[in-house]
């Protein structure tokens, strides 16, 4: 990482990303699994998709996100 | 109907699994989750409906329906419903697949907001991707058979024509389409929304139909819990009379006694 984008990480601890249409701002260095647990997601429960390509749940834990992702997170609720 | 087509006569078989119900039910338009899975029990129901939908970020607690279903004991069918396009449609059937319970379908593509109506054309181009990417596509589609036949063309596992438009409960509006699609296709055909009633689902089954796909119906009784007992009755029945074969019709009335041996003749 060059000096400046470090610079810049220290002084922007924070980013935002989009998740299911809303902006959220995420922690710096946080993963999709993080992002679910701070939201009370069973990862289990649902899929994530980022930036158009769906996550399996192995990724999540290694899948750090970055600013102006786009997350769609679902789940299943009743439907006919 | 040809009484060699398709599945065997107890069970419905859809791409590599078979089931002991004819009757596949909805989620959705229940008061509580409780009277779901009441329902869901009393219908003997073997394959659910569910849909995928953005999870509310902001909500106290997480509201997956997974947490009232059991995948073990019922194949959980992820539909499309309201998506607009084959594209919207595929990404949302990748996504139900993506939670790792089956690559089954329930594959909608609506045309019309306010019949419900399937865009066809769409829905065709979906089928054909999904089927291609290993999916077993069940197509909620019209009454067509020319569709019917090209959704069986495009890969589809069944077809599943509406009875009426979806949460009407009109019953059974074109019971002619319907026989056309049994003959124009070799796949299971389900019919799938607008069945009101008990009366609605036996005379669907009658026609030969290998199963039916219904929510308001029972979701929508005042006694959702007893209108389950009165579909998987009505679902049997009709399959039942469908297989035993029903009696001709005839316009003057035939004495079921003997005429002969009448006292004092």
């Amino acid at each position: 990482m060059s000096e400046s984008a470090s610079i810049r990480t220290e002084h922007r601890p924070a980013f935002e990303v989009r998740a299911n249409g809303v902006t959220r701002a995420v922690a710096a260095g946080a993963t999709v699994a993080e992002f679910l647990a701070a939201h009370d997601l069973d990862p289990d429960l649902v899929v994530v998709e980022r930036n158009g390509a769906i996550l399996s749940r192995a990724e999540f834990e290694r899948t750090p996100l970055a600013p102006g992702d786009a997350l769609e997170i679902v789940h299943f609720v009743g439907g006919g | 109907m040809s009484p060699e087509r398709r599945t065997p006569a107890d069970f419905l078989a859809l791409g590599d699994r078979t089931f002991g119900s004819r009757l596949i039910i909805g989620t959705g338009k229940y008061d509580s989750p409780r009277t779901m899975t009441a329902a869901l029990e009393a219908s003997g129901a073997e394959i659910i409906t569910v849909a995928v939908r953005r999870v509310d970020l902001d909500a106290s607690k997480d509201e997956s329906l997974l947490h009232w279903l059991d995948p073990e004991k019922v194949l959980i069918l992820p539909n499309t419903a309201g998506c607009y396009s084959a594209d919207e449609a595929i990404r949302v059937a990748r996504l139900g697949r993506a939670a790792g319970l089956s690559d089954f379908v329930k594959l909608e593509v609506i045309g019309d907001e306010k019949t419900l109506y399937p865009d066809v054309v769409e829905l065709l181009r979906a089928t054909e991707t999904l089927a291609g990417e290993g999916f077993t596509v069940l197509p909620y589609t019209s009454d067509d058979p020319v569709v019917a036949r090209r959704l069986e063309e495009a890969g589809a596992a069944a077809v599943m024509p509406l009875a009426s438009p979806i949460g009407s409960g009109l019953g059974l509006v074109d019971p002619i389409g319907i026989g056309f699609i049994l003959e124009a296709v070799s796949v299971p055909v389900i019919v799938d929304a607008g069945v009101g009633t008990a009366s609605d689902a036996a005379a669907t089954m009658e026609l030969g139909v290998d199963g039916i796909l219904m929510n308001t119906a029972i979701a929508k009784a005042r006694d959702p819990v007893r209108m389950a007992v009165a579909m998987r009755l009505a679902v049997e029945a009709g399959r039942l009379a469908f297989e035993a074969g029903r009696m001709e019709k005839r316009a003057y009335a035939s004495p079921s006694s003997p005429i002969a041996g009448r006292v004092g003749a």
